[in-house]
Order: structure tokens, then C-alpha cells, then sequence
């Protein structure tokens, strides 16, 4: 499904966060990405959520090379793609109401009216009743936003899913119903799974295996850590 | 022994527009020794964070406060001091930083963005200690050192900080009045495995000093490794305080509620809690955990009170959250 060959990429002119990293992840297999805060899990998830250029190497999204990133990047490559973020509030626009923001990637490409159903099965799935839906981001707890941003990130029907610390701001109940939603998704579509954390044990009980960095942005020989 | 903390029917509400109150913290009582440890564990939005703000004088003008909150007197102070009821130019002048230390939430967002550690710890220890200029670098490499934050990184500002260094350069801040006692509000949030780790290590070493320690966290893993004791809020109430050993080891929780939280974890059960909790402005009138509770009952319509670390009538013996 997502095919990453020797990806260096950075910021601005500073050192390259990522060095020559390659990283496979098949339909249908969840790969967990371990790594200490700075080691550039991240900028490896964004390169593969399409949101970062990378300096050298490519991207295969289902056996087709990206030529674009960003809005570069054609829509069908886009909307292949889900992603959910660590800090909910800055991945929610806070003038959005939350019934509004799960149905946002459905407005932006057009299919609004087709997708009306959708977007409130996956609002119910995800515990959120109407009388939420109608508030706004700051009337909600980070644990109900992050909820309604995966809802989001589900609405396309995406193949590949990058959560990247989806449930690092969250306590162990809502992190084990956020991490139920995607598995349940993710056995109903057959889509593929990049989890980007620091949580050992979350990973390791989540993904199909696990890989794992050290902390100069490099991964750390061949570790991989497969659920028993 | 006094306590360091003497909590007893602490109450928050707020009032909102159009005649609504938000319950943010209802009933809270507990007392907090030196050299203990309290972890205050609990969902996001439980009331938490509300709880220190009550006890450092800091919240917003449409929050009103019951109860009573006791620093009891000390070599300075004759008489106990009453949190809720002092006002704000004693809390400014006595009690914060020199009675009660703060260890925020997003230290690197705490501090100001424009100004190195070197400068923040400078002014700090001036305004607690009466530190003259001329002796202030020795006193802040002392106070940093304290916090074990590292003496070359001084000159750095927060953004330069990684989330590790501004947690103890926030708890550099926190320790320069020598305060007995230490609120830290979700230390560990967002901080990676090492970093927890460390961040524990070094709180625990400000309790076993004999400061008193409250931590307010939803990560349960760095609560088991940190904590004498453990209070489980729901809803703006406390619904089972134990002794950490037995809550996470034998014979475990005995909230329904507690068992939950403690199943949902992925070195346990890895299975969420069934729905989310109430909103604060429209608490169910009895057992607010009842709607979400498989055991619920009748006797679930009445509000269940604190008996014996326990707000719940399923909980009776230890062994009943294990049925």
C-alpha cells in the first residue's frame, strides 16, 4: 500500500530530521513507527500522509509513485490517505461546528450530499451524540475533538491510515475506544494502518509489528518487535 | 502528623450564560502529608486541573468555590491558612511559589517565550527569596541545578527546550520558594517513555525529600510508579481513594468506574469504557457513573457517598470489582 524508499527530508536549510529511511506498510497491515519525541517519526509520517516534500528518495502510494506533495498531489493519491494528529485542537478549525468538521473532507471534494449518512453513522460510532455534534471545538473535552478528528479522517473511506500520537494527550479509556474505532474501520475496509508513537505497549498491542528508532533519526538496526 | 493539605467539601462551580452552571469539582475532601505522594487520576474534563486552580487561587472571575482547602501554620504563619477564603494579595504574597509550587501542564508554554531559563529563574528566585543582584547567578545555578537542569542550557529559550528540559525548567521554578508542598498538573503528557520516566524519577525524589506532593495525571502507568496514594475523580467527584500498591496490585480497584479505567489500558485489558462521561452542566442526579456502569442498579438513583475510599454500593469488599 505505502512504499517509502530512501526518504531524507527536513526544515528550511537545517540538518535533515530524517536520513535515508525506507518503510513498507501492505494493504491491510498495521505497522507501528517507535521512536523518542525528536527522532523524526513524525516528518516520516507527514512525507507519508503527502504533507511534507522530502529532500531524496519516493513515495509509492498502491504501486503508483507520487509525483506531488501537499496540493500538488493528485486527489485520488490525497483521499487515499487519512491522518489523524497528536493535539486535536490544532487539527480542528475552531469555527467549525464538531457535525461540520467530520463532514469537511466530504464539502472539500464535492461529495457533501453523498456522504451526509456517512458522516453521522461514523459521528455515532465514535460516542458522539448531537447534542456534541452542535458544539465547537472549545466546548469540548481534547479526548471528544480527537474523536470527531479520526471520524474525520475516516469519512473518505481511506485505504492508508497515519495516526500520528493519535492518543498521546488521552487517557486509557479514550485511547482504547479511539484505538477500537480504527480497528473496527480497519476490519470493515481492509485498510492499512501506520501508527506513529512512543507508547511501547500501546503499539506493540495495537500493530501487526513494530519498528523501532533511536534517537539520532535512524532506525535502530532491524528491531521488530511482532505481536505475539 | 498535620497533614500538609487539609481538603474538605471542595466545591467548583462555574456560571455560564443563560442561567446554566457548569459542576466542575463537587465534594472533594483529602489530606495530603509530607513525603506523601497523592495522585489524582481521572478521564480529560473530569475536574482536575479545576482542583488546582481552586487551590492556587486561579481561576476565572465566574467560578464560585465551597468548602475549605488548610495550609496548617508554619514557622511564618500562626494561624492555618484557608485557600478559598484568603484572597488573592495573600496567595500572591504567602503561598504561591513559597507555600505551594507549580509544575504546569506544557511547561514550554508556560514559560515566557521571549525570555531564556537563565532570565526566568533569575527573576523567580528574586521575588522568593530577596536574592540582590549582584549574588543572583550563583543562587539560579543552584536553583537549576536543583531540578537537575542542565547549567549550559541557561541561555536557551523555551522553544529551544525539548520537552524534557522545559519540564525541569519548570520544576526548577517550581522549587526555588522551597514550598512543602508541590502541585504538578499532567507532568508526563506528551512526553515520551525516557522522559516520563525521568520526570517521575525526579518528582518522587522532591516527595521522599519530605515536600508534599499532589499529581494531577491521566497516565495511570506513570501514577503507579509515582504515587503513595491514589484518588480516581468522575464527574467533579472523588469515587474511590486508595493506597496506590493495593489499587494497582492487589486486590486492585473497587470503583466500578476505577476498574474500568484501569481494564482500558494496553498492558490490561485494552477495552474502553462503554460511552463518555456526563456533561458537567447536566449531572444525573444519583450515581453519576450509572449510566455508563454495566452493574448498575435502583439503588444507583441515590448519589453515593465517600464510605470507606469508596463512592459506590456495588464496592463494598475489595473483591467486588473483580466480578
Amino acid at each position: 500500500m505505502l512504499e517509502l524508499t530512501g526518504i531524507t527530508a527536513g526544515y528550511d536549510r537545517g540538518r535533515p530530521v530524517v536520513r535515508d529511511m525506507s518503510l513498507a506498510v501492505a494493504d491491510g497491515e498495521a505497522l507501528g513507527l517507535l521512536g523518542p519525541s525528536g527522532c523524526g517519526k513524525s516528518t516520516l509520517a507527514r512525507v507519508a500522509a503527502l504533507l511534507h516534500t522530502p529532500w531524496a528518495g519516493s513515495v509509492r502510494l498502491a504501486g503508483e509513485t507520487v509525483t506531488g506533495h501537499r496540493f500538488r498531489a493528485p486527489r485520488h493519491q490525497r483521499t487515499a490517505i487519512g491522518v489523524v494528529f497528536q493535539q486535536p485542537r490544532l487539527a480542528a478549525d475552531p469555527r467549525l461546528r464538531l457535525r461540520d468538521l467530520i463532514a469537511e473532507p466530504a464539502r472539500a471534494t464535492g461529495r457533501g450530499r453523498e456522504l451526509a449518512d456517512r458522516a453521522a453513522a461514523l459521528a455515532d460510532a465514535a460516542g458522539l451524540g448531537a447534542e456534541l455534534l452542535r458544539r465547537r471545538p472549545h466546548e469540548v473535552s481534547d479526548g471528544q475533538l480527537q474523536r470527531a478528528c479520526l471520524a474525520r479522517a475516516l469519512l473518505l473511506r481511506p485505504r492508508l491510515l497515519i495516526c500520528d500520537e493519535m492518543t498521546a494527550m488521552l487517557d486509557a479509556s479514550t485511547t482504547a475506544a479511539l484505538v477500537a474505532l480504527v480497528e473496527d474501520y480497519r476490519k470493515e475496509q481492509g485498510a492499512a494502518l501506520l501508527a506513529v508513537g512512543h507508547d511501547r505497549v500501546l503499539l506493540g498491542r495495537w500493530c501487526d509489528s513494530v519498528r523501532e528508532w533511536d534517537g539520532d533519526g535512524n532506525p535502530a538496526g532491524a528491531e521488530l518487535l511482532t505481536q505475539e | 502528623m498535620t497533614p500538609l493539605l487539609s481538603v474538605r467539601g471542595l466545591s467548583v462551580r462555574f456560571r455560564m450564560p443563560h442561567g446554566r452552571h457548569v459542576a466542575a469539582v463537587s465534594d472533594v475532601s483529602f489530606d495530603l502529608a509530607a513525603g506523601e505522594c497523592l495522585a489524582l487520576v481521572g478521564e480529560s474534563g473530569c475536574g482536575k486541573s479545576v482542583l488546582t486552580g481552586a487551590l492556587l487561587g486561579l481561576l476565572p472571575a465566574n467560578a464560585q468555590t465551597r468548602g475549605s482547602a488548610v495550609l496548617p501554620p508554619d514557622d511564618q504563619h500562626a494561624a492555618p491558612v484557608d485557600l478559598l477564603t484568603v484572597g488573592e494579595r495573600a496567595l500572591a504574597r504567602t503561598v504561591r511559589g513559597r507555600r505551594i509550587g507549580l509544575v504546569p501542564q506544557s511547561p514550554a508554554a508556560h514559560l515566557t517565550p521571549v525570555r531564556t531559563v537563565r532570565a526566568h529563574l533569575g527573576e523567580t528566585v528574586r521575588a522568593l527569596t530577596g536574592t540582590r543582584r549582584d549574588a543572583l547567578p550563583p543562587a539560579v545555578a543552584a536553583a537549576a541545578e536543583r531540578a537537575a537542569f542542565p547549567a549550559d542550557h541557561l541561555g536557551h529559550h523555551p522553544h529551544q527546550l525539548s520537552g524534557g528540559l522545559a519540564q525541569r525548567a519548570a520544576t526548577a521554578l517550581a522549587l526555588v520558594g522551597d514550598a512543602p508542598l508541590l502541585l504538578a498538573d499532567e507532568p508526563t503528557t506528551g512526553l515520551d517513555r525516557d522522559l516520563v520516566d525521568r520526570t517521575v524519577a525526579g518528582l518522587r525524589r522532591h516527595a521522599d525529600e519530605g515536600r508534599g506532593l499532589l499529581v494531577i495525571t491521566h497516565d495511570l502507568a506513570a501514577a503507579a510508579r509515582i504515587a503513595d496514594r491514589v484518588a480516581v475523580m468522575y464527574a467533579g467527584r472523588i469515587v474511590e481513594l486508595a493506597d496506590a500498591a493495593a489499587f494497582f496490585g492487589t486486590p486492585g480497584p473497587r470503583h466500578p468506574y476505577a476498574a474500568g479505567l484501569l481494564a482500558a489500558l494496553p498492558e490490561r485489558d485494552f477495552t474502553p469504557i462503554p460511552g463518555l462521561p456526563p456533561e458537567l452542566d447536566a449531572l444525573p442526579g444519583g450515581c453519576a457513573f450509572a449510566p455508563r456502569c454495566a452493574r448498575a442498579d435502583a439503588a444507583c438513583a441515590a448519589r453515593p457517598p465517600l464510605d470507606g475510599g469508596v463512592a459506590c454500593h456495588h464496592a463494598t469488599a475489595p473483591e467486588a470489582a473483580d466480578a
